[in-house]
């Protein structure tokens, strides 16, 4: 069992700094209680890496990450056979038969084991991140499904392995790309949002101690206002939290219209952005 | 009714509303009910979205839904509640005041409000619908209370003496604004709930839920609706982008790419046994979009014009033109980076597209033709986008013709449903055997021609 009850998940991730809701801590309770991979899907900066990274850290698990690109394969997904270690092998083997160097260069030894791999023959618990499947080609999501099903992996050589424990499954996705309905039946779904002034300004605090309440309070306050703007990229928690910083920084203890206007490019990373909310906000 | 009645029910009525609830999915749901607390209304919202709900553009119609099949305890609510005024008895006024409070200090998921929006509708929300029939509404308890006249009393208090006009007040009338937003929320779902306790659930389920937004009819948005459709035009042009490159790159092989060949040859003695293909050029259409800027199909225009223009790395070029009933172009609105909603504004205000205010699509393709004929090359695609109701003028379908022989593709698209073309002064038909028409009534269309299109 990784938590007892979704208020437990609540509890145990605050312990690490991750504050979360209601949905947040429900999920990943479930997650771990049907054994059924979690899909955190929201727009960049929201914390679903972060989220991954809390229940490891908070359950004591190992964190095994594969980072989704275009042309991720299974080679790099899933296991490899070090065929240079093979070859040295045969080499060193002369003079031996067919069946005998066949038998043996076919083996553990000559295994490479990439995340999945890894996380499936884990003795230990192991919290699995795929982190911006978004980005991984449709044919990874096939990939996936065997494993994400069954948690078992086939390598034709070796046989089936199948997951020792099961691990801890944390797909994230920005949503660039519509996910197969596939992979989504497979997993639970949490989508996560821009968190509310009040979470906002409990996670500033939790993560820049050094700073005022009331500044928290009017930064959080601030950025949700930014947020209601049409922007093209709203402003993330990651950059609310980099806002602070600067703040601190620069030692303001007031967001005023002129501390904001200073260090609006900290948030807002677009011209039109910028100008939209220098206008909006009467800067 | 029992539980697995209700949860039967319930993924029943999830399906009915559109969403694509797998026997599978309800599976799931069913045993995360076994491990979670039902007590907690909350996790138990929380458990059924986890297992159930898998878009987000879904999530506001399972919320209604999920209010009326598992509406919040009301018992022993009211009572609990110390300091206030009763809300049984109290006049008007001293409502408005415990309103206010609540205005101020509410966050999300507030008990104290929705418990304050129940006592409300129980007193102002019954009205009298035809002989011996009561009914529940949200307009008298808004009218009792008027929340919104709150808002210059609220301002005043939080605001304190600071300047008006600046960031403060813009920042304090968001969050009132939000928090009214949530009361009237709040009193709907309970209005809801009360319908569905005097005349079943079912009834009031298939009228209530709105359907997500990709699905939602271009004619009948409204102005909220186009606000977040406008924001949602950037992940959208994103998730469509992501679907045209992958169709580019799975496309066939192109010409053989003689360097990788000779180059692989070497280590073979010259013989080219595997021989390398260049990836096939992506054909990039130029884009003309001549779209109907009349106020009928202004919310349709106005979204695709911004779609394909956020679309514009997947077309060579686009230019745009609006007419009413003349035509001007309109491409310098939609420069790069331009603002959306700036661009949008000054579209309306300054192109020069009226001339008596009729929409006449004959007149308007002449002038096209005369003015623009030669942006219309081998190229190009021209898109044209309108209900094709020409107020009974001449439909100049000569000029179409050319327009449409000239041009390497051309496509109309409708905004209006099949079922309603040539009723009375659309000329649907009569357009659609020049020019290929296709029905386009919803995000999920859009979306669907435009893959083909690129």
């Amino acid at each position: 069992m990784w938590f007892a009850s979704p208020a437990d998940a609540s509890e145990r991730l605050s312990a690490v700094d991750y504050l979360s809701d209601d949905s947040i801590s429900t999920s990943v309770f479930l997650a771990g209680a049907l054994g059924k991979p979690l899909l955190a899907e929201g727009p960049a900066g929201v914390g679903k890496t972060q989220l991954a990274k809390a229940v490891a850290e908070t359950t004591g698990a190992r964190l095994v990450r594969l980072q989704c690109y275009e042309g991720l394969d299974e080679a790099r997904a899933l296991y490899e056979w070090n065929y240079k270690k093979q070859l040295l092998r045969i080499q060193a083997g002369q003079g031996e038969d067919w069946d005998a160097t066949h038998d043996d260069i076919f083996t553990e030894e000559f295994l490479l084991e990439r995340p999945l791999l890894a996380a499936i023959r884990s003795e230990t618990p192991v919290v699995l991140l795929i982190d911006e499947i978004d980005k991984a080609d449709v044919e990874v999501e096939g990939l996936l499904l065997e494993v994400l099903s069954d948690y078992q992996v086939t390598i034709p050589e070796l046989g089936t392995i199948a997951a020792v424990r099961r691990p801890y499954v944390v797909l994230s996705s920005n949503a660039t790309r519509e996910l197969s309905e596939a992979l989504k039946r497979r997993c639970l779904y949490l989508h996560l949002e821009y968190p509310t002034p009040e979470r906002e300004r409990d996670i500033v605090l939790a993560r820049v101690p050094s700073i005022e309440a009331s500044l928290a309070e009017q930064l959080a306050r601030t950025v949700a206002t930014l947020r209601t703007l049409e922007l093209k990229k709203a402003p993330s928690i990651a950059e609310t939290i980099d806002w602070a910083n600067t703040l601190l920084a620069l030692g303001r203890t007031e967001l005023d219209e002129e501390a904001i206007g200073a260090t609006l490019g900290v948030v807002l990373k677009h011209a039109s952005d910028q100008t939209r909310a220098r206008k909006e906000l009467a800067l | 009714m029992s539980l697995l009645d209700r949860h039967v029910g319930f993924v029943h009525a999830l399906r009915e509303a559109g969403l694509p609830v797998s026997p599978a999915e309800g599976l799931d749901a069913a045993r995360a009910l076994e491990v979670i607390d039902l007590a907690e209304r909350e996790s138990l919202r929380a458990a059924y979205a986890a297992t159930l709900v898998k878009r987000p553009s879904h999530r506001p119609g399972f919320d209604t839904l999920f209010d009326l099949w598992f509406p919040a305890s009301t018992t022993g609510l009211q009572a609990a509640r110390e300091g206030g005024p009763d809300l049984e008895t109290a006049a008007v006024p001293e409502l408005r005041d415990r309103l206010a409070e609540l205005l101020l200090e509410a966050g999300e998921a507030n008990e104290g409000m929705n418990a304050f929006a129940r006592a409300m509708v129980g007193r102002f929300g019954r009205q009298p619908a035809g002989p011996g029939r009561q009914n529940w509404f949200s307009y008298p308890v808004m009218r009792a209370l008027s929340p919104e006249t709150l808002m210059a009393r609220l301002l005043a208090e939080v605001l304190g003496g600071q300047e008006r006009g600046g960031l403060a007040e813009k920042v304090a009338r968001q969050r009132i604004g939000e928090n009214i937003g949530r009361f009237t929320e709040a009193v709907s779902t309970d209005v809801r709930r009360r319908i569905a306790e005097d005349s079943g659930i079912e009834r009031i389920a298939r009228s209530t839920v709105r359907p997500p937004l990709e699905q939602l009819d271009f004619l009948r948005v409204t102005k909220a609706d186009l606000a977040r459709l406008r924001r949602e035009v950037h992940p959208l042009a994103r998730r469509l982008a992501a679907r045209l490159t992958v169709k580019h790159r799975l496309g066939h092989r192109g010409r053989l790419d003689f360097r990788r060949t000779v180059r692989a040859s070497l280590s073979s003695g010259g013989v080219p046994l595997t021989t390398f293909n260049r990836p096939r050029r992506p054909h990039k259409p130029e884009l003309v979009v001549l779209c109907d800027a009349s106020d009928s199909v202004a919310s349709f225009a106005h979204f695709t014009l911004l779609l394909t223009y956020a679309l514009r790395e997947q077309f060579a070029k686009v230019r745009a033109f609006g007419f009413v009933d003349t035509v001007d172009e309109i491409t310098r609105f939609f420069v790069p980076g331009a603002d959306v909603v700036e661009a949008m504004t000054r579209l309306t205000k300054e192109a020069d597209m009226v001339r008596f205010g009729r929409t006449d699509y004959g007149h308007a393709l002449e002038g096209f033709a005369e003015r623009y004929g030669d942006s219309v090359g081998p190229k190009t695609s021209l898109l044209i986008l309108g209900d094709a109701r020409s107020n009974y003028q001449p439909p100049a379908l000569d000029t179409l013709k050319r327009l449409a022989r000239d041009a390497r593709h051309a496509y109309w698209l409708n905004p209006e449903p099949t079922a309603q073309w040539d009723t009375g002064d659309s000329l649907a038909t009569a357009y659609g055997g020049v020019v290929p028409m296709y029905e386009c009534r919803n995000v999920a269309q859009l979306a669907a021609f435009i893959e083909e299109l690129a």
